[in-house]
């Protein structure tokens, strides 16, 4: 091998370590502020890519009529949850972040859907879309679970996981699809090329790791989130509500997830279940971290990524073996390393 | 006038245990209330169900409101607090954040301002104001505790032992500050397994066995009930048998 294979593999797997660190991270906020495993993570993901790649063909991704259909769910449980002492108040705010919100979301997706719009509305639109599923998701499954053990979070997670996929070949298609690059300029730097797109994925990456650190360092909210991640019941004490906490951790996992998978979908082919697989990787990154660390986790995806380049490299057949083989020692000695932990107490 | 807090035949039941039975209690404005017991009589139970942590059967009114439907957040924001027992900080965050999260449902503008009196309170959280709040010893995480209540700027505190394991000097100086709280317009329901510390500030007194009131009466009262001496207060009298 020469230096310049290895340093090309290095780039390829920085890119998509990169993103590894952006799901990874998602997992992370939203096991510490809601004990959920998010494994849906991986559909945000492909929603993203998808709606991304159909609006930017022309064509009318079905999640936008999901988004509102999950919007009037989460709009009659509201009125169910709160029956005992509706106000005009409470049912205008469900009401407009539920049903309008969507509804309006769903006719601009209407309006732009037959003419090919700019990347930047695509990219907005998508985004905007998967973060009202993600919301939805919330308030739909999770919230009314919140009190359940983690296993009972679990299980509710990989049915989310199997229905969202579901829906998506049902959206989608069985078929590959590729979007747009996000940036199309490309210079070399000696003997590598850096294309639009790479560049595009480490600014946003590096940007969104900044925003999330500032946003938890300096924010009443992010201080917040962090406060119902350390001390749940500590939190409720000063006021702050639990489901709030949720509703925060689920829209930016979200709106991670899908832009994670518009960064991804014009370098690689991405199909309605492929964020399963891209999902994990994060995943592994995650567990790296203890699902506690985010800075263990962004270096560990950083790593993931360069495992999966090298290995795709050197045995492709084998790739995800190898990248999933990562986590057999690092569990060893977290389980070596940690006292034996008992059944979580509430 | 209705008294600030009033709760009204209050049962508390872990499954079908009932740890609280038929409680009645009242706290007036600028007021201390205290209630002494053993060990296990059922009063950390009394305060969380108050404060909403626990299901309550019977009636809560807070400030002439019903208190059956709110949760513990919108408890929070109508002016009830409580410091538990185990105080519940955010340990991995820095003193000023705790207090800053504290005043989470009040506006910003008056938050500036309240944690200024808390650094008069307790100048000790000022000079740990950097400091994560695990890494602070018992009696400042007790101060820290009670500063970020009252960051939230409640009428009535509700603290649950605040004393429990603490040196008696900064003791002392917790109840020196719970009384400065009547002074200044709050009220606080006191749990204490130190009858003699409590009953010393307190301005009116229940006494709590196996989940039930015994006893109430004016502070003074109690601490000269012989029974209640020879139980909580670790003195005898002649003649009297021990319960």
């Amino acid at each position: 091998m020469n230096t310049t294979i290895m340093l090309f593999l290095v780039q390829d797997g920085i890119t998509n370590g990169a993103i590894y660190a952006l799901l990874g991270l998602a997992l992370v906020l939203v096991f510490a502020v809601t004990r959920v495993i998010l494994i849906p993570q991986g559909e945000f993901v492909t929603y993203g890519a998808l709606t991304y790649a159909a609006l930017a063909s022309g064509q009318m991704p079905g999640t936008a009529r999901l988004a509102l259909a999950m919007g009037f769910v989460a709009f009659v449980l509201d009125l169910v949850a709160a029956r005992k002492s509706l106000h005009g108040r409470l049912i205008a705010r469900t009401f407009l972040t539920n049903i309008v919100l969507p509804g309006i979301v769903l006719a601009v997706t209407l309006y732009f859907a037959g003419q090919k719009p700019p990347v930047a509305v695509a990219m907005a639109l998508s985004l905007v879309i998967v973060a009202l599923i993600g919301l939805s998701l919330y308030r739909i499954v999770f919230q009314p679970l919140a009190h359940t053990s983690v296993l009972v979070l679990l299980i509710a997670s990989v049915g989310v996981h199997l229905a969202l996929q579901g829906l998506g070949l049902l959206f989608f298609g069985a078929e590959g699809q590729r979007g747009p690059a996000v940036l199309s300029a490309a210079f070399t730097a000696g003997s590598l090329r850096f294309t639009g797109q790479s560049i595009t994925v480490y600014g946003i990456t590096i940007a969104f790791i900044v925003g999330l650190w500032l946003f938890f360092g300096l924010t009443l909210y992010g201080k917040a989130l962090r406060a119902t991640a350390v001390n749940r019941l500590g939190a409720r004490l000063v006021g702050i509500r639990t489901t709030l906490s949720g509703q925060i951790a689920f829209l930016l996992a979200s709106v991670i997830g899908a832009l994670s998978g518009i960064l991804i979908v014009p370098i690689t082919t991405l199909y309605y279940d492929s964020g399963f697989l891209i999902g994990l990787k994060g995943f592994v990154a995650a567990i790296i971290g203890g699902l506690v660390s985010y800075p263990l986790t962004a270096g560990a995806a950083l790593v993931v990524g360069i495992v999966e380049a090298f290995s795709s490299f050197y045995a492709s057949n084998y790739k995800e073996v190898i990248v999933f083989m990562l986590l057999i020692p690092v569990l060893l000695l977290r389980s070596l390393a940690a006292p034996a932990v008992e059944e979580e107490k509430d | 006038m209705s008294a600030l807090l009033s709760v009204t035949d209050a049962h508390v039941a872990y499954g079908k245990v009932e740890a609280v039975r038929s409680v009645s209690l009242e706290v007036g404005a600028n007021e201390i209330v205290t209630i002494v017991g053993a060990n296990g009589a059922g009063k950390t139970t009394l305060l969380s169900a108050i404060m909403g942590v626990l299901p309550l059967k019977g009636r809560v009114a807070f400030a002439g409101q019903d208190l059956a439907r709110l949760d513990i957040e919108d408890r929070v924001a109508i002016g009830l607090g409580l410091v538990p027992e185990h105080r519940e900080l955010f340990v991995t965050m820095n003193v000023e954040d705790n207090l800053e999260l504290g005043a989470f449902r009040i506006e910003k503008s008056r938050a500036k301002a309240s944690i200024e009196r808390v650094y008069t309170l307790f100048p000790r959280l000022k000079e740990r104001r950097k400091q994560l709040a695990g890494t602070l010893s018992g009696g400042e995480q007790q101060m820290l505790a009670m500063g970020r209540a009252l960051m939230g700027e409640p009428k009535l505190l509700m603290l649950d032992e605040p004393s429990l394991g603490l040196a008696p000097i900064i003791v002392a100086d917790i109840f020196r500050i719970v009384t400065e709280l009547r002074a200044s317009g709050v009220s606080v329901l006191l749990v204490e397994q130190n009858a003699q510390a409590a009953l010393k500030i307190a301005d009116h007194a229940y006494v709590m066995e196996l989940g039930e009131f015994v006893l109430s009466g004016k502070a003074t009262d109690i601490a000269a009930n012989e029974r209640v001496a020879a139980s909580y207060l670790g003195f005898q009298h002649e003649g009297t048998s021990v319960l």
